[in-house]
């Protein structure tokens, strides 16, 4: 049944469904980004309590679920490379660490130049603040644990292992604002009681939240390239690939030097 | 449009500057981590092709050298 899937574990072949894929999550992140925003900084109505303040979670909120999203994906990679051995999901947790990295640091510095106007205090070490911050702290382990091993076979493992132990931070972190009494608000949009933001606020909201899921996916494909060329550089196809690449770039020198 | 102005949509009823300095800071980090992938490529396609033309040199050369 499941059978289908077995090409992909072939490293060429995940590099084609990459450069399959990439066009498409590129042009989503794009024109949802650029719809977002506008709608979000000039089209949505203002906080009848916070005023134009609010406008900060059309991003902050997106990037602080990316954050925990990539995380779930690079754990779920992680578990995938550990116990199955493949190395496609090693690269892929290697691909997504910086990603999340720069998702968690953009729900920081957003959440902190919120807090400032509306807390008073650009930093409090809140439940939620603290343990986003220890998401940040995981993501450059697993980073730096990567690049700290010569042998790329046991760097892998070893961040794999790191990233999995990782993922109870994840549980903590959704729910510090139900087990603390924090100064970080409670959830606003996963709460399906309705009533908890309105419609003409909802809405760019969630085009925010698919611009960045669509960048995260998109970058995660570029990266996840480079990491397959870089693993596989001793195989036919990487070295065909890479002959074809001076090749092209002979012919544009050449065509410089025609004119 | 909630803006009357281009000045009252650049001051953000007053909170113009927490507002800019988000979005600045997004932006710029969208577009370091984007543009460190785009780059590593060519950087990653420069590495894997001299670190080959460096093996198949050493391989030319221990051949020569029987």
């Amino acid at each position: 049944m499941w059978k289908w899937l077995h090409p992909y574990a072939k490293a060429q072949t995940a590099y084609r469904l990459c450069n399959t894929l990439l066009p498409y999550f590129a042009v989503v992140a794009v024109a949802s980004i650029i719809i977002g925003w506008v709608w979000g900084l000039g089209f949505a109505p203002a906080d009848y309590q916070q005023k134009d303040s609010y406008r900060i979670i059309f991003i902050h909120v997106p990037s602080a679920i990316l954050s925990m999203g990539a995380y779930s994906s690079m754990a779920i990679a992680a578990f995938i490379a550990l116990v199955w051995q493949l190395r496609n999901a090693e690269l892929a947790v290697i691909a997504i660490a910086p990603v999340g990295a720069a998702m968690t640091l953009i729900a920081l510095i957003t959440g902190a130049a919120w807090g400032k106007p509306m807390w008073g205090a650009w930093w409090v070490w809140d439940a939620r603040l603290t343990s986003e911050l220890i998401l940040l702290f995981l993501y450059l382990g697993v980073i730096s644990l990567y690049n700290a091993f010569e042998d790329k076979g046991s760097a892998g493992r070893a961040s794999c292992i790191l990233a999995l132990v990782g993922a109870i931070n994840l549980p903590i972190i959704h729910f510090s604002v139900e087990w603390w009494n924090t100064l970080h608000q409670g959830a606003t949009i996963t709460k399906f009681d309705g009533g908890a933001i309105d419609a003409s606020m909802f809405w760019p909201l969630m085009v925010n939240i698919l611009a960045f899921a669509a960048f995260v996916g998109t970058v995660v494909l570029m990266r996840l390239k480079n990491e397959i060329l870089l693993r596989e550089k001793h195989r036919p196809w990487v070295k065909g690939l890479i002959t074809n690449q001076t090749q092209l770039e002979n012919q544009n020198v050449g065509d410089k030097n025609a004119v | 449009m909630q803006f009357n102005s281009f000045s009252d949509f650049i001051s953000m009823g007053g909170y113009g500057f927490y507002v800019w300095l988000s979005f600045g800071s997004c932006a710029l980090i969208l577009l370091g981590i984007f543009l460190d992938s785009k780059l590593s490529h060519q950087r990653t396609l420069n590495a894997v092709s001299k670190q080959l033309e460096r093996e198949a040199r050493i391989k030319k050369a221990k051949q020569e050298s029987k």
